[in-house]
């Protein structure tokens, strides 16, 4: 908090030096086009966007992943083959704290990528830390869920909507632990390596990941869980 | 401790794998005794193996496409004669053997041969032609050419080690199943296709990023040649449809592995999901193979008439609509499985009106020579005979779209002529007239024109002698993949179809004549200039073959066309433009990641095959940490001094002040 007070001046220059590009705050309409960019004719884009917008790519094709397994999961999800039905498998309560995990977990996961652009390690590790937690509590509740199911002979091999429901769950939570393995690579990366422009780079990839893991629970929890009480 | 794994895998019964399988091995050995032999290991690890130039990357996928296509063809060989002489006869191969003949043809042709040469000239292409020095994402793109060759070769050692799948190229269950096929066939198919598709991805994200965010100065959108449209356009769909066959492959995996019901036809499973998923992917995957293969014949018509192509705005128009359409047709592979009158119609309609754009393009192709100097060299015969083809194609295409009709033709043998007509006529020609036309770019001399002339014309002839009959056989009633055949009266057309093997054979041969001629005669081949063809876009610009770093400096574009911009300024003020001051360029280090995880994924997916769990457990652990390993290594680039680049670059003009003084000398322009 030492920047209390600072001309404005300033903490504009600041900006400007910690993000070129003034990705987000160019003002609308006709503008010059922006050296690095990307945008229009001039020239290759610098690698921070280059990286980024990779990334954006990827999670596009990772969403239509998901979205097969959604789409599994609409047609097979009354073909319960005489089993247990949707109704009888959710446990509201457990996995309203699962979401809440998750949620508060890119909150603090957006926190860590502000004290990575304070440039703070303490801070980034820290939060990098809280969120792996939080992502590790929604994983072991994810667990419990599957193993207390499997516990009562309510596994994927008994009809075709377990198997698209956990199928579908189960690749998010697949998803979420192989974000906690990046997630730990990065902390050891930064605690090792700091702030350069790579490990900057990657820690926006990660972050992009784990919000869009949080976009597809709100997905699941919805359409599975929440159409899923009176299923 | 090895799975299902043991002796008996290996074929011994069986005569015809056996043989071939001992032939390629010796011819594998003999290749590995040769380069220890002659110590090429290093020069081979260091600029190839490891490379991550996209030019090398681009060059070895080629490599790879045309080696399946060879294994592909034979395949093809063995099912024609098969056919033709199995009337009312059992033939040379065995039920089992034939049905995994026909599923290993299918696949190997699609995904081991078409889909790598179409990834090679993308990547070699893209970044020369926007002007830029690599893609967006170099060691990424060698990971992913690496998971592909993975896969090819996991295809490969199904022939030797074990079955491959018996289902068709596209394992529809409730047949792909434990239940109706228990052996290893269909695990090869899944866990081949499932790794090299993951390098497909890898590379559709690389060339979007890069044709979106990489472009040189001046390369606005519509300055691009219309190549690097349709590789984003290509890209986008392998973004948008290959998940889905991850998906897919996936939960069919889960099927079989440990007895989910995703596509069982018990206990809730839905077998027409399968159907459904796999061809939302499968029907993108064709245009993901066509729509690069149009952009190769843009940039042919155009050079070789010596005019602008016509219509270069209808044609990104054409592509992208192409490109968005492409997803809305899959249902029309399977009109007759009971979807309902009203699916029915919608989907006829679809895959007709996508004729529409492709009819766009043949138009703008035929008006691009209409009024040019038309040069009938090898690349244009290609080019030419492929309008021809394709529009019989595509006609025969629109007959099958209209959903009564498709009734009559579903899996006949005119819908087996259908598509080899659109995939043969279109992409194969495609890419072998991309192959004439940047083989000097590639390599630094031309291929041999006369043998290039020759295959075309063997492969033309041979392309109708073999596929027409096959028309025809389709419309007397004769269904797909019969290993034998109870009708006589369909001996003379099987026999014709032979007749037009054996010509597309001398084809092939004219083809491996045509490279061996050309590599003995390199030196009277060679391409000093960079510009063999008098070519228009960027990459005529660098010298032939260009150094890694492609462009000395970054060109500056100022108009369509660009390099043919930068041409004719020079011819006309008979000089080049001043020396640029050389800088420094930092270029990325090479790098053994990618041939270091497929490796272990090659591993991963033989393991998972035979059941071999913990084999497979160590192998993700070894990819991991090969990752990890990569992830802290400190040097990310490499700079290329000054004076190496002005040296390249010296170079090139000399050879382009050569030019510039013969023209003046004959007085061309005065």
């Amino acid at each position: 908090m030492s920047d209390v007070g600072l001309p404005a001046s300033v903490e504009a220059l600041r900006r400007v030096r910690e993000d070129p590009h003034r990705l987000g705050h160019r003002a609308h309409g006709p503008t010059e086009p922006i050296e690095g960019a990307g945008h229009g004719a001039t020239g290759p884009a610098h690698k921070r966007i280059v990286v980024g917008y990779g990334f954006w790519i990827y999670l596009l094709s990772d969403i239509v992943l998901f979205s097969c397994f959604f789409a599994a999961f609409a047609v097979q999800r009354g073909a319960t083959a005489g089993g247990p039905t949707l109704a009888q498998i959710v446990d509201i309560r457990r996995v309203g704290f699962e979401t809440a995990a998750l949620l508060l977990s890119s909150y603090t996961c957006m926190l860590s990528f502000a004290a990575t652009n304070a440039r703070n390690r303490l801070w980034t590790e820290i939060f990098l830390l809280v969120t792996g937690l939080l992502g590790l509590v929604f994983v072991l509740l994810e667990l419990q869920e599957f193993i207390e199911l499997a516990g009562q002979g309510i596994t994927p091999q008994r009809s075709g909507m377990l198997t698209s429901f956990f199928g579908l769950v189960g690749l998010h939570g697949l998803h979420v632990t192989a974000g906690g393995l990046w997630l730990a690579t990065m902390m050891a990366q930064v605690l090792v390596k700091g702030f350069r422009p790579e490990i900057v780079h990657r820690l926006i990839c990660f972050n992009l990941f784990w919000h869009a893991l949080d976009i597809v629970w709100i997905g699941i929890f919805t359409i599975v869980y929440l159409m899923g009480i009176n299923a | 401790m090895f799975g299902k794994l043991s002796l008996s895998a290996i074929p011994l019964s069986q005569p015809i794998p056996l043989i071939t399988s001992f032939i390629v091995i010796l011819i594998a050995l003999y290749v590995l005794v040769l380069i220890t032999v002659k110590g090429w290991w290093p020069y081979l690890w260091r600029e190839w193996i490891t490379s991550v130039d996209h030019k090398r990357i681009g060059v070895m996928y080629c490599l790879l496409g045309v080696v399946m296509l060879i294994r592909g063809f034979a395949d093809a060989i063995m099912m024609r004669t098969q056919q033709a002489v199995a009337i009312n006869a059992p033939g040379y191969l065995p039920p089992d053997h034939y049905n995994q003949i026909f599923t290993a043809h299918g696949t190997i042709m699609i995904l081991f041969g078409a889909m790598p040469l179409v990834l090679g000239f993308m990547n070699f292409l893209v970044p020369l032609q926007l002007g830029v020095r690599d893609v967006a994402f170099p060691t990424f793109n060698s990971v992913g050419f690496w998971l592909t060759a993975s896969g090819a070769l996991l295809v490969n050692v199904s022939l030797f080690i074990g079955e491959f799948a018996r289902t068709g190229w596209l394992p529809y269950p409730p047949l792909s199943e434990t239940t109706y096929t228990p052996g290893v066939g269909v695990d090869y198919y899944l866990w081949a296709v499932q790794i090299s598709g993951a390098g497909t991805l890898i590379t559709g994200i690389n060339i979007v990023t890069t044709v979106l965010k990489m472009r040189c100065r001046g390369m606005s959108y519509l300055r691009m040649p219309v190549f690097c449209w349709t590789a984003l356009a290509s890209c986008m769909l392998i973004v948008a449809a290959f998940p889905i066959l991850t998906a897919t492959l996936a939960m069919l995996t889960l099927d079989r592995y440990v007895g989910w019901h995703y596509f069982t036809n018990t206990a809730g499973g839905n077998p027409m999901m399968f159907v459904n998923l796999v061809w939302a992917w499968g029907h993108p995957e064709v245009y993901i193979l066509v729509l690069p293969v149009f952009g190769i014949f843009s940039e042919i018509f155009s050079t070789f008439s010596g005019k602008p192509l016509f219509g270069y705005r209808s044609m990104v128009a054409a592509t992208l609509f192409i490109c968005i359409v492409s997803m809305l047709v899959w249902l029309h592979h399977f009109f007759t499985m009971g979807a309902g009158a009203a699916v029915n119609t919608f989907f006829g309609i679809s895959s007709s009106i996508i004729a529409v754009g492709t009819g766009v393009k043949i138009y703008n192709w035929i008006f691009t020579m209409y009024g040019g100097r038309v040069r009938f060299e090898a690349p244009m015969l290609w080019s030419m005979g492929f309008i021809f083809t394709f529009v019989i194609g595509g006609l025969t295409g629109v007959l099958l779209a209209i959903p009564p009709a498709d009734f009559l033709t579903h899996n006949s043998m005119f819908l087996v002529a259908h598509f080899h007509n659109v995939i043969i006529g279109g992409v194969v020609f495609g890419l072998f007239a991309g192959v004439e036309f940047w083989f000097p770019k590639a390599f630094g001399f031309r291929l041999h024109e006369g043998w290039g002339k020759a295959a075309f014309w063997f492969a033309f002839i041979g392309f109708w002698v073999t596929f027409t009959p096959l028309y025809v056989l389709g419309l007397l009633g004769m269904t797909r993949r019969l290993q034998h055949i109870n009708v006589p009266e369909w001996r003379p057309w099987l026999y014709m179809s032979v007749v037009g093997v054996g010509i597309l054979v001398l084809g092939v041969i004219s083809q491996v004549t045509q490279l061996v001629v050309s590599i003995r005669n390199r030196e009277r081949l060679r391409d000093v200039t960079g510009d063999p063809w008098d070519g228009r876009s960027l990459e005529w610009a660098t010298p032939s073959p260009p150094p890694f770093f492609n462009f000395a400096v970054m060109p500056n574009v100022e108009g369509e066309e660009a390099y043919w911009g930068i041409k004719l300024r020079a011819i006309e003020s008979q000089q080049l433009s001043p020396e640029p001051t050389y800088e420094p360029i930092e270029m990325p280090v090479n790098s053994p990641v990618g041939f270091y995880t497929a490796f272990f994924a090659s591993v991963f997916g033989f393991a998972m095959i035979w059941y071999i769990w913990w084999l497979a457990a160590v192998a993700l652990v070894a990819a991991f940490a090969g990752f990890v390993i990569f992830a802290w290594r400190d040097v990310h680039e490499i700079e290329v001094p000054a004076e190496q680049v002005a040296q390249v670059d010296r170079d090139r003009r000399a050879a382009r002040e050569a030019l510039l003084a013969r023209i003046s000398r004959q007085g061309a322009l005065s």
